[in-house]
């Protein structure tokens, strides 16, 4: 027996188009009028008035928002989002019922879906970015996506206009930096520190450093998440970068039932920081 | 691309042949990869860079050959099972991996990894377990070398297999509960995972099957392909050729690619049996989840689904990308059977041959025992890969 089977390589990936999309956009033009940005995260499901949730947000000063479409087994999530992705989908959360209510949202900001692979492999690379198309989102995140595998849904989502947000990470050489980085659309998801996403008491240095290290290398906006807990670390890490994502922090105010009340709270908080920083 | 620079030595066989090296991305066939968050792909390409360098390494390989020789006291034997042959009216081959010392096939591949982590300066192991066997496995191999360890095993596991905790704990290991998800195997490896994550500078991730990301499912079969090799050298010697059939349960894999290695290139057929409630490979949906691109119980959506075993060790809803691969070449198949033929299996091999098997690999034993009428007069080859101490108190409670 010696059948022989030749590799099927990976799709290489393919240079990410010159046009700018909708969040990069929004985001270049907030940071040209001297704002730090703000891109807040919401868990799809979370509750039954998670859309209200994301309109407050939006409201509260957010200049995008993230949409986690829940997986059951998120890796890169800590406790408190794993705990609102298991709620999200003992109600019964999935991608078309979300994808759906997004498409009615009208949220006023551009939105970007944040989620895991193994739901867009499932749906086929194409059928996704097409449905995130047609649900008006206008960016995606898939942390469990690194670069050298990117190559196939890169292409459906160039095809689709959805601009495919990359990750740089602490561990990251320097060669690679400027790889990741030149295929990012819409922003650069700086992660703040080795880890998962979750709560810190105190900015992790590796956030100011690794946004040090990002920031020379492109023009295009910078926001550092995972770790980034309270509105003063948002200030903070924002004199290096152009701004945070804020996940945990408010997912928390949401799993306690803070409600589009306490949601609005807390991201006007954090407006309130960065616009005074 | 960053990987470039990694080594492409072909360190067993050719890049392309069946069961050769997956090469830089890591592929088998259209399945593998390395599907992880970006903070660890750079901790990945480490890894294989030092593990492809080591293994073509004689020192290294040396040290590795003194460990399993005069630690995990292989070589381990073939035993020929008479009198069950005689009632299946074929003959049956024993790969006794259920002798190696800590009582499972599990080690060959921990004394492979902690040897390489320490050459690698970690100091510290972490690792996933479900029945327990690879956690005491890589806490007996950390005892071994000096190394902190960390064990995450499922809430529900932690119950089914409660000396198996105790024995890690005793080896100086620490046992954290994944409390997430069906709390089994799965979210042992979650929570694996994410600490490797947040630890990555220090620590090494010990995975206890051939899954997960590229260099993992290569590495791990090569660390397991002693099984193989010494199987197929004792076959010959014992019955002048090679088996007809090469058997072993799956349920990441690790022991069926190890023996299905040495035979990959003869004319024996190689079958895998899975739990009928772990069914990867019979449901052959493909996805990808703990870093590779495999077949994947997942519902329709591609939220992945429970499995549901009797043995803790094949409770998972995935499979390494390699079998996969085997199967969709067709160079292996793949068998499911039910708790209750286990349980006949398990009952069967104690009364007639004195050997008490784990519920793994009574799995396979299931499988030949259904299929007795397609394999008369054949030559069987069965990877018993563990003993069957760590399950008999659960079995006492099913049998009453
Ligand atoms: C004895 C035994 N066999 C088999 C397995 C399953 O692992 P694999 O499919 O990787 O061989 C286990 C896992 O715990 C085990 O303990």
């Amino acid at each position: 027996m010696t059948a022989t089977e030749r590799s099927a390589a990976p799709t290489p990936v393919a240079d990410a188009p010159a046009t700018i999309g909708a969040i990069e956009a929004k985001l270049r033009e907030r940071r040209e009028a001297g704002a730090k940005l703000l891109v807040p995260y919401v868990t799809a499901g979370i509750s039954p008035d998670w859309t209200d949730i994301v309109r407050a947000v939006a409201d509260a000063g957010a200049d995008a928002i993230e949409i986690g479409l829940p997986f059951s087994d998120p890796v890169m999530d800590g406790p408190v989002i794993q705990e609102a992705s298991d709620r999200a989908l003992a109600a019964g959360t999935d991608p078309p019922a979300v994808l759906d209510a997004l498409a009615e949202i009208d949220a006023g900001v551009p939105l970007a879906i944040m989620t895991y692979y193994n739901l867009v492999f499932r749906a086929g690379d194409a059928r996704f970015a097409a449905s995130l198309a047609q649900a008006g989102v206008s960016g995606a995140i898939l942390p469990d996506l690194p670069l050298e595998e990117s190559g196939d849904w890169a292409a459906a989502a160039d095809e689709a206009d959805i601009e495919t947000i990359m990750l740089v990470a602490p561990t990251a050489p320097d060669d690679r930096l400027p790889q990741v980085i030149n295929r990012c659309r819409g922003f650069v998801y700086s992660v703040g520190l080795v880890g998962i996403t979750g709560e810190r008491s105190e900015l992790a240095r590796s956030a100011l450093e690794l946004a040090a290290r990002v920031k020379p290398l492109t023009d295009k906006p910078v926001l550092v998440g995972v770790g980034v807990s309270t509105p003063e670390q948002a200030a903070e890490v924002s004199t290096v970068a152009d701004g945070v994502v804020v996940g945990s922090a408010l997912v928390r105010v949401l799993l306690e039932g803070g409600g589009t009340s306490g949601a609005a709270d807390l991201v006007g908080r954090f407006r309130h920081a960065l616009d005074a920083g | 691309m960053t990987d470039t620079d990694v080594p492409q030595a072909e360190t067993v066989s050719k890049v392309d042949t069946v069961m050769g090296d997956p090469g830089p991305t890591g592929r088998f066939g259209e399945f593998g990869g390395r599907f992880v968050p970006e903070t660890l792909v750079p901790a990945c390409a480490e890894l294989e860079r030092a593990f492809r360098e080591k293994w073509l390494d004689e020192g290294f390989r040396g040290e590795f050959e003194t460990l399993l020789r005069t630690y995990a006291g292989r070589p381990s034997m073939l035993t020929r099972a008479d009198r069950i042959s005689e009632e299946l009216g074929l003959t049956l081959l024993l790969k006794r991996e259920d002798l190696n010392h800590t009582g499972s096939h599990k080690i060959n591949n921990v004394l492979g990894q902690a040897l390489l982590a320490k050459h690698m300066g970690k100091t510290r192991l972490i690792a996933e377990t479900g029945a327990g066997q690879h956690g005491v496995a890589t806490a007996t191999a950390a005892a071994l070398m000096g190394m902190e360890c960390l064990v995450y095993m499922g809430e529900v596991d932690m119950e089914r297999q409660a000396l198996n905790v105790f024995r890690m704990k005793l080896l100086g290991a620490e046992v954290r509960p994944a409390l997430s998800g069906s709390r089994t195997l799965k979210d042992a490896v979650n929570e694996a995972m994410r600490a490797w994550v947040a630890e990555v500078e220090e620590t090494h991730y010990c995975l206890g099957s051939v899954m997960g990301p590229h260099p993992y499912p290569f590495m791990v079969r090569e660390f397991h392909r002693v099984i193989g090799d010494e199987a197929r050298e004792q076959c010959r010697e014992m019955t002048g050729g090679d088996p007809d059939v090469a058997t072993a349960c799956v349920g990441g894999g690790s022991n069926a690619a190890g023996l299905f290695v040495g035979f990959a290139d003869t004319d024996t057929e190689l079958v895998g049996v899975e739990p009928a409630g772990g069914a990867a490979v019979g449901r052959a949906v493909p996805g990808v989840v703990h870093g590779s691109k495999s077949y994947l119980m997942q519902d329709e959506f591609g939220q992945v689904l429970e499995a549901e075993s009797i043995s803790a060790g094949l409770d998972y809803p995935g499979v390494g990308p390699e079998h996969a691969h085997l199967a969709a070449i067709g160079r292996a198949r793949y068998e499911q059977v039910t708790d209750a033929e286990v349980l006949d299996a398990f009952q069967l091999l104690s009364r007639t041959e004195g050997i008490i098997p784990a519920l793994e690999p009574s799995h396979a034993l299931a499988w030949v025992m259904r299929d007795r009428e397609a394999l008369a007069g054949k030559t069987v080859l069965l990877n018993l890969s563990g003993r069957g101490d760590k399950d008999v108190e659960q079995v006492q409670g099913i049998l009453g």
